[in-house]
Formats: structure tokens, C-alpha cells, sequence
């Protein structure tokens, strides 16, 4: 029987993206260590420069506008050649690491589309369907960004959540191809929810700079020694800034998301608000993401507060993915549980 | 201060904005208390806005300030209120406020969870139904928070626009004393005799040659002097602006438009006609403004319901895939018009929409009483209770005589036996149609003036006669279309004359909607142009010195703005190519902003920059 044969395929193929998977996670963990070492070494490095460096951060303040030398350090202490986002070079556990997780998104893709061709439909109509779509699309736009700017620092999380989302999704909510009710028989499936899970892939790697933005923060106040690797990440102010761009970009989807959502709402069930509890958390979720768009606009709430904003309002949104579709009781209980 | 400064982006911004926090504020920057009047504050912005200049603490209401009159007061409460800090607080509440009513069933969306969650939770209940969490979203504390929230918002825009307004007409600020300390600073040289420059560039020609360019470019621009001042990005504002208005216009068309429609419940049975007047619904909420004058007059008959099952290959055998009512509509002084209401698809008629929302099968009885007359021939709804449409309904025969009766019954669409006698239905289709009925007689109450549901009997003080009630005589009437049934003691007979199916229908008016919609729409364009239209200043000046003239160009992000850098250098290129230098050396200013500066490092702020 031909559709049970694609969902048996899109079923082996995901099982073997979470296995190229695993494989870049390790890769990318390794890295992290790796790069670990090689902020140790930079620093002693650096810590021989320091005549030097001081010099000509001296003559840039003297009116000079060199900004190769004019870039301080933050107040972590020694500057680190290799670190702040400049196109360092990879090592060879970043190349094994993005090589595995594109063969594996290419597995996975797969994987989607099988699922797609077995229900003759969009797959994203039930949970099963959300995790196994909604991740390869988090790795799509992870990668896509990849392209604009560096952030493979970000890819053991990026990895670790996947995973997580993807055992999760097809351990316990994996259910047979079935046909759609008749109230998700419309355009708006498409629009809707693939734009929700759109903005949701742009706030988890927002959430993941914003982390990253915590502890390097804690960093430059000298108030963690550890984690040396940071040394190797872009300072927390601009990391501040990706988070804040990229969580843009998820902000807009949220909105449409939420517009689209009322439009729907209104053709199907008669009424285009009418705080149904998906409805609630949505609005919870774009509030919240408001409440950090205007606290980095905020003086005394720029940095590390707004940041805690952000990994809220991703908590809020797997909250809303997770918890509410399970446990609450409301019209979109369409999650084929 | 401690924090980087790639030379890119919006960074220039922030170190004279964000590092106010530190005494060093303004001066780190190496600009002097003119410019940073010049390019730091934003007056539209309210005052703890990160790009706003902090206000002098002397203007601060501090707690030492000399007694406040009632203005005063007026005026401090309105400035707290319009703040950035208050309308991020407001939006963190909002946020909280609206969890409640999530978590516990809502009267407008889920009435029946509330009367259940009475009964689960008897002791909670009362107290949280004090609170109004069971109508979270009207309750007194949320409306607060919105309507606050609101207040806020109109605060902050009535200035901005004004402001905006204001800024719409103004010309481009002075430029600063010193650009090297701007974003994406690039500075060039043209040796202006004996070197391969154009002699002809003149400090004047460059500056004409700039502000034309930025001109084309969308920049307002100004000459001071031997130099051009441009901005643009004024729509990011205007864009901001029609956001935030259009959420007001958004709350303002919910709360208020919605007064006038009304929204009604009404079952139709295959064979029935619905007629859009106020005694034909089954439930009706009117809006605040609601008259009758309001239902327009439309009809709407419904000839068939139909059902399609998923095969059973499918993998969900019984699921429904389809319901479709063919239906016959007219408005007033219309055609009868064919067509079909489905799930997401109504049907819009009279100004109104009919929407398809629920179904289930009706059953025809005819009871003839003890006297042999009929007392009852009609067509009575049951509600499903469960997947295979297991369904149940109430029969009243108020007219039966000489004792009215009262039947609770069940209807299996594919009737079997469970196991233990009783029956279930295996399939939402009608394959082995059974109804069953407890039949009861007494006075049904009916004529004590208190309305009573269609859809339930109190047996209280009625005689049970057949059913699985104890006391009862016999056992529940089972009938196949078709069948007839005596009921005990003589009072009568049942027929089962057979099953129709039934629509639901919302018919649902809401002239505010398509203004929702409309501010909706209007707040994410206004999104989009606030978010990603850069506003940005730029300053490209010409310093007639020894070796040349020298060009400096610089920008100053407002806002989030991520290319300003490549921004300015793509001006350097352009600018600098159309002066006749080579294209490889434009070409490398644009690009490099840092390495070019560096070849001569001489003292004080002349005679620096890259020689050609
Ligand atoms: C209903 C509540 C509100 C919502 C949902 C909301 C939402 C937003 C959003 C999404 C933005 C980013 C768009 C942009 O940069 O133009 C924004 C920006 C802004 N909002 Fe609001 N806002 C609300 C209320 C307010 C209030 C009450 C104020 C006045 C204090 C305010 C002042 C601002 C300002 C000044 C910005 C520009 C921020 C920046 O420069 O990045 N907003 N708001």
C-alpha cells in the first residue's frame, strides 16, 4: 500500500537524520572544546601583545579612527585574535559538524516531503507532524543565517534542541497518516501554520544569541571564569544586536501569523478572536515579544534584561507548542492525539 | 567604557546613547555638546528612550523637587504614564493578565466547562468566580491593563506625531565638528596639483557632486558650508507612527464595532427553512447597539447534508472527511439561489454570514396518545455525544393525553451490542439505525412559564414507564425506521418514521470586521516600513588641506540599522567615481573603511587619509 510504504520511508529517513544529527552535535560540542583550548593559548598569546595593543589603542584615542586597533576588548580582558565574529578559521570539527547537519537536514527534508506525499496534503497537521517539520525548518533557517552571518557557535544548540524536538515528537506522538477533518481544509493550513512555525525557527535561534549574549555578558563583568570557548563568540553587544534582528524577523511572522490566524478563525469557526486557549498563548507570545522590542528601546533595560525577554517569549512559544496543545483543552484540538 | 565598537551598524548610536549610563556618556564619543544635540537625542522619542537625550536631573521630578502643584502632579503622572518603562511594564502585564484564562474554562468560549468546573472544583469555584477569571477577558483587573495600556500609547503617539510632523519640514541637523568618530567613517585624500588627481576637484565641486548624488538617493539634504548634512528614513517613523495608531484603531474597532452585530444559533433539519427573524433562532446574542431592524430578512432552506467518510484504508475509518449542506438561499427580493455552506466556507447572504458548525442526525416521531389521536408528529433534533455519533434527544408530548409524556432517548447510527445488552454505535453512518427511548409521563412542567431546554427532561416527579430506570415496568422502547412500539399502561404508541440529518448554523453579523481587518492590515504594513526602512544620517564633507582635498564621509544609524557601514561606503564609491577617481582605488575606500587611514598617521586630525 503506497501510503504506508512513504510514511514508512519518511519514518526511516527521519530516524536517520537524528542519527547524522547526533553525529554534528558531537562534532559541534567537540568544537566548543576545541575552541576551549585555543582561547587558553590566545589569551597567553595575547597577553605578550599587550604592549602593543595598548599603544595603539592609545594612539586611536589620540584622534587617530583605525578601527582595526580601535577595537577594544570588552571588559573581559585580553582581547582574543580570533574571536568577535571575525571569519576565524574553522576547525576541523565545525567542518565535520555543518557538513553532518546539512547531509542530515537533506535527510530530513526528505523525510518531510515523504510525509507529505504519503497524506497527499501539507505535513503539518498533527503533532507528530509539527515536530518532524517545525525542526527542519529551525535547521533551514539556522542554516540560511548561516549565510549572512557566522553562527556556528550556535550549532550544538541548535542540534541539542532539534534532537530533543525530534525524539520527543516521534517517540510519543507519532501517529499514522490520516486525512484532514474537515475544519483544517483550507488555504489558511498552509498560510498559517507555516508561517507560525517560520517565526518559531527565527525565535529559537533569537533565544539561543540571547543565552549566549547571558553568559557572555556575565563574562565581560568578570564574574565567570569559565566556559573559555565564550572567548571565541562575538561580544554580548553584538550578540545582543543578532538576537534582536533575528527575533525581528520572528516577530513579523508572528504578527502575520496572528492576523492570518483571526482570518481563519473567522471562516471557520464564525468569530476571528475568541480567546480559545491556542488563541491566548499566541497573544501571550507576541506580546511578550513586544514587552523586548521595547525594553531593548528602553534605557536601563538594553542588555541583559531585554535579553531574558527574549528567552521568555521562546519558552512561551514551546509552551504553546508543547503544553497547551496537550493538556489544554480548546478548538484547536486537532492535534491528533 | 567597555563596550566594543565595531565600526558598523548602529554603534555609533549606542555609544552615545546607551553608555549614558557611565559618566562618560557623550564625551567618550569625541564629539562636543553641539553635536550630540545634533545627532544624539531624539526628541520624538520618550524621554527613557535609549536614543533620547537624558534629560538634566534638575528637570527630573526628584524626590527633594519643591512642592508639585496639581498641574505639576498632572504633568509627572502623564509623563510616568507615557514612558517607555511604563508601557514596557503595562505590556509584561498584559502578558501575565491574559494566562488565567487560559487555564480555566472561559463562559463566552467553553460555557459548559464552567458548570463542570463548578462541580469538579466546589469550593475553588466561588472564589475565582469572584475574581472573574471565568471571564478573564472582560473582567474589571484585564480591562485595566488594556485600557491603561492604551492610554499609554495615545500619550506616546499624540507627541511623536507632532513631533514627527515637525521633523517631516525640518532640514538636516549641522554636521559635526568631527565625523572620524562616526559609523563606517571613510576618509580620501585627492592630491590636488602634481599627483594623478583630477585638478580640477574643488572642495566646492565635491560637495555639489555629494549633495546631488544623495539627492537622487532619497536623502533630504543641507550644505553647511564645505559640507552636506542628509537624512532620510523618515518613513520608518511615519511607519511606527501608523502602527501604533492602528493598534488603537484595532481596539477601538473590536470593542466598539462589535456592539452593533449580533451572532445566533439556529439547528435546521434536511427539509427545514431557517428564516432570519428573531423568534426562529435557538440561541441569539445580540451586541450592545443591536435592534431588530438589524436582521436583514434572508431564508435559508436546507435540502440535503451530506457526509463522507475516510475509507477505511485510509488508516482513520469513520473519520469525516467532508460535510457539505446543500442548501437553497434567498435574500429579500432575491432569487432562490442553489448553492452550499461547508466547514470554512459560509455563506454570506443579507450582510450576514452563515457558517456550518456542527451536525447530527434528527428523528422523525409520530406518537398517537391513549386516546388514538396524534399528539406529536415532528422532527427532533439529538446531539451527537460521541465519534460514532451516538446521539441524544428529548421528546415532550405535552398534548398527549390523558397524561402528557416525556421520552429520553438514543439514537445509534450503527447500532450493536456491547457485550453486557446495551448498545453502542460502531460508525458515525447510518447502517443499523436504532432508536431508544425511556418513556415517562406526569406533568412535563411546561406550563409553569419557566423556560426549560429542548434538549433535557427533568424526570423529577415523572412516572417512569419504560427504561432502565428501576421502577420501570419494561424495558427501553427500541425502534428501527419504520417500527412501531405500544407504550405501556395504555397511553399510546411511538412510530420511528425515520432520520434526517441536521445542520447547525451560526449566522453571525459584524459590520466592524472588515475595519479590523482594514487596521490590521494597516498596523503590519506600518510594522514592516518601521522595521526595515533604515533611518539614517549621512555626512559627506570636502576640507580644502595641504596635500589636497580631503573627503570624509560618516553615518549615524536611528534606529536599528545593520548596513549603515556598506551604506556610507556604497556613497564614497559612487561619490568618489563620479570625481573621475579610479574605480579600484573608490572601490577600495568603500570596502575597507580601516586600512586606508592608517598610511600616514600624522599628528592632530589633518593631513590623514589616504593619497592619491
Ligand atoms: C499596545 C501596546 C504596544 C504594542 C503592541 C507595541 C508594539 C511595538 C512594536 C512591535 C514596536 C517595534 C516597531 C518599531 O520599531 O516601530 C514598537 C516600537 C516602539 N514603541 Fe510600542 N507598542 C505598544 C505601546 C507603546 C507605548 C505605550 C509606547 C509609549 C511609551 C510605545 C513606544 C514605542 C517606541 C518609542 C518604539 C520605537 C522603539 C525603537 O526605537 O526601537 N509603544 N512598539
Amino acid at each position: 500500500m503506497v501510503t504506508a510504504d512513504l510514511a514508512y520511508y519518511s519514518l526511516v529517513a527521519v530516524y536517520s537524520a537524528m542519527a547524522i544529527y547526533t553525529i554534528s552535535f558531537v562534532a559541534f560540542a567537540l568544537d566548543l572544546a576545541k575552541r576551549s583550548g585555543d582561547a587558553q593559548q590566545a589569551a597567553a598569546r595575547a597577553a605578550k601583545a599587550e604592549a602593543v595593543s595598548t599603544a595603539s589603542v592609545s594612539r586611536s584615542a589620540s584622534g587617530g579612527s583605525t578601527v582595526v586597533l580601535d577595537r577594544p576588548s570588552g571588559g573581559s580582558g585580553a582581547p582574543v585574535a580570533s574571536g568577535a565574529g571575525s571569519p576565524a578559521k574553522a576547525s576541523s570539527f565545525e567542518r565535520v559538524a555543518i557538513a553532518m547537519m546539512l547531509l542530515g537536514f537533506v535527510v530530513h527534508v526528505a523525510s518531510v516531503v515523504l510525509r507529505g506525499l504519503a497524506a497527499g496534503r501539507v505535513p503539518w497537521a498533527n503533532m507528530f507532524e509539527f515536530s518532524l517539520t517545525g525542526t527542519a525548518i529551525i535547521v533551514g533557517v539556522y542554516l540560511a543565517v548561516q549565510l549572512v552571518v557566522n553562527l556556528r557557535f550556535l550549532g550544538a544548540y541548535v542540534m541539542g534542541l532539534n534532537l530533543v524536538l525530534l525524539a520527543i515528537g516521534t517517540v510519543n506522538y507519532y501517529v499514522a497518516v490520516s486525512p484532514l477533518p474537515p475544519a483544517l481544509q483550507s488555504a489558511w493550513l498552509v498560510i498559517h501554520v507555516f508561517v507560525a512555525i517560520l517565526g518559531t525557527a527565527f525565535f529559537a535561534i533569537a533565544a539561543g544569541l540571547s543565552a549566549a549574549q547571558l553568559v557572555q555578558t556575565k563574562r565581560e563583568q568578570s564574574k565567570l571564569a569559565g566556559l573559555r570557548f565564550m572567548d571565541t563568540l562575538p561580544g554580548a553587544e553584538r550578540l545582543e544586536d543578532l538576537a534582536y534582528r533575528i527575533a525581528l524577523v520572528g516577530f513579523v511572522l508572528w504578527t502575520f501569523t496572528l492576523i492570518a490566524g483571526a482570518i481563519w478563525a473567522e471562516r471557520a469557526w464564525g468569530r476571528y478572536w475568541g480567546w480559545d486557549t491556542k488563541e491566548v498563548w499566541t497573544f501571550i507570545i507576541w506580546v511578550l515579544y513586544a514587552g523586548y522590542i521595547h525594553a531593548r528601546a528602553t534605557r536601563g533595560w538594553r542588555g541583559a534584561r531585554s535579553s531574558w525577554l527574549s528567552i521568555i517569549g521562546f519558552a512561551a512559544v514551546m509552551f504553546n507548542f508543547s503544553v497547551v496543545n496537550v493538556f489544554f483543552k480548546g478548538l484547536h484540538a486537532y492535534s491528533g492525539l | 567604557m567597555a563596550r566594543s565598537s565595531d565600526r558598523d551598524g548602529s554603534d555609533a548610536t549606542r555609544a552615545s546613547s546607551s553608555t549614558a549610563g557611565t559618566d562618560t556618556g557623550l564625551t567618550d564619543t569625541g564629539l562636543t555638546d553641539a553635536d550630540a544635540t545634533d545627532i544624539g537625542g531624539d526628541p520624538l522619542r520618550p524621554s527613557d528612550h535609549v536614543d533620547s537625550v537624558r534629560p538634566a536631573v534638575a528637570d527630573g521630578p526628584g524626590i527633594t523637587q519643591p512642592r508639585l502643584g496639581p498641574l505639576g502632579y498632572l504633568r509627572f503622572f502623564w509623563r510616568q504614564l507615557t514612558s517607555m518603562k511604563t508601557a514596557l511594564f503595562l505590556l509584561m502585564l498584559l502578558a501575565v493578565a491574559a494566562i488565567p484564562g487560559s487555564l480555566v474554562p472561559q463562559r463566552t468560549s467553553d460555557p459548559n466547562g464552567v458548570v463542570q468546573y463548578r462541580t469538579d472544583h466546589p469550593d475553588l469555584f466561588p472564589v475565582l468566580d469572584k475574581l472573574g477569571v471565568f471571564d478573564t477577558y472582560s473582567s474589571p483587573w484585564f480591562s485595566a491593563v488594556y485600557l491603561l495600556l492604551f492610554i499609554s500609547l495615545i500619550g506616546c503617539i499624540i507627541p511623536r506625531t507632532r513631533h514627527h510632523l515637525e521633523a517631516l519640514r525640518a532640514r538636516p541637523p549641522k554636521t559635526p565638528a568631527r565625523l572620524s568618530r562616526l559609523a563606517g567613517y571613510r576618509s580620501i585624500t585627492l592630491e590636488s596639483a602634481g599627483g594623478s588627481g583630477d585638478a580640477s576637484i574643488t572642495t566646492a565641486r565635491a560637495v555639489e557632486a555629494a549633495r546631488a548624488q544623495l539627492k537622487r538617493a532619497g536623502y533630504r539634504t543641507q550644505v553647511f558650508g564645505d559640507s552636506v548634512s542628509a537624512e532620510r528614513g523618515y518613513l520608518r517613523e511615519t511607519g511606527n507612527l501608523v502602527f501604533h495608531s492602528a493598534l488603537v484603531g484595532v481596539l477601538l474597532t473590536v470593542g466598539v464595532g462589535g456592539g452593533f452585530g449580533y451572532s445566533g444559533q439556529r439547528v435546521v433539519v434536511e427539509g427545514q427553512t431557517f428564516s432570519n427573524v428573531l423568534g426562529s433562532y435557538d440561541s441569539f446574542n445580540p451586541g450592545r447597539w443591536f435592534d431588530e431592524s438589524q436582521l436583514s430578512p434572508f431564508s435559508v432552506a436546507l435540502d440535503r447534508f451530506s457526509t463522507e467518510y475516510a475509507p477505511d484504508s485510509a488508516g482513520a475509518a469513520g473519520m469525516a472527511t467532508d460535510f457539505t449542506a446543500d442548501v437553497t438561499a434567498q435574500a429579500r427580493g432575491g432569487d432562490a439561489e442553489k448553492t452550499q455552506i461547508k466547514v470554512n466556507a459560509p455563506l454570506s447572504i443579507g450582510g450576514s454570514n452563515v457558517y456550518l458548525l456542527g451536525n447530527g442526525y434528527a428523528v422523525d416521531v409520530t406518537v398517537r396518545d391513549g386516546e388514538g389521536n396524534v399528539a406529536f408528529r415532528d422532527t427532533v433534533p439529538f446531539l451527537p455525544q460521541d465519534t460514532n455519533l451516538t446521539s441524544l434527544g428529548v421528546i415532550k408530548v405535552p398534548d398527549a393525553l390523558p397524561r402528557q409524556l416525556g421520552m429520553i432517548g438514543f439514537f445509534y447510527p450503527t447500532a450493536a451490542d456491547n457485550g453486557t445488552g446495551a448498545l453502542t454505535s460502531t460508525d458515525p453512518d447510518t447502517t443499523n439505525p436504532v432508536l431508544s427511548l425511556n418513556v415517562y409521563s406526569g406533568d412535563l412542567g411546561l406550563d409553569a412559564g419557566v423556560p426549560t431546554s429542548v434538549y433535557t427532561l427533568d424526570t423529577d416527579g415523572l412516572t417512569p414507564l419504560a427504561g432502565t430506570d428501576d421502577d420501570a415496568r419494561e424495558k427501553a422502547v427500541q425502534l428501527t425506521p419504520g417500527e412501531t412500539a405500544t407504550i405501556p399502561d395504555g397511553l399510546g404508541t411511538i412510530t420511528f418514521d425515520g432520520v434526517k440529518r441536521f445542520a447547525s448554523f451560526d449566522i453571525h453579523h459584524d459590520p466592524s470586521q472588515v475595519w479590523v481587518l482594514l487596521f490590521a492590515g494597516l498596523s503590519f504594513a506600518g510594522l514592516l516600513t518601521a522595521l526595515f526602512v533604515p533611518r539614517r544620517r549621512v555626512w559627506v564633507k570636502a576640507t580644502e588641506t595641504d596635500e589636497g582635498v580631503r573627503l570624509e564621509y560618516a553615518g549615524l544609524a536611528r534606529g536599528e540599522d545593520p548596513t549603515l557601514g556598506r551604506a556610507v561606503g556604497d556613497i564614497a564609491k559612487a561619490h568618489l567615481g563620479g570625481l573621475g577617481v579610479p574605480s579600484d582605488v573608490a572601490r577600495e575606500v568603500a570596502d575597507d573603511p580601516a586600512r586606508h587611514d592608517v598610511e600616514k598617521p600624522g599628528p592632530g586630525t589633518g593631513g590623514r587619509g589616504r593619497k592619491i
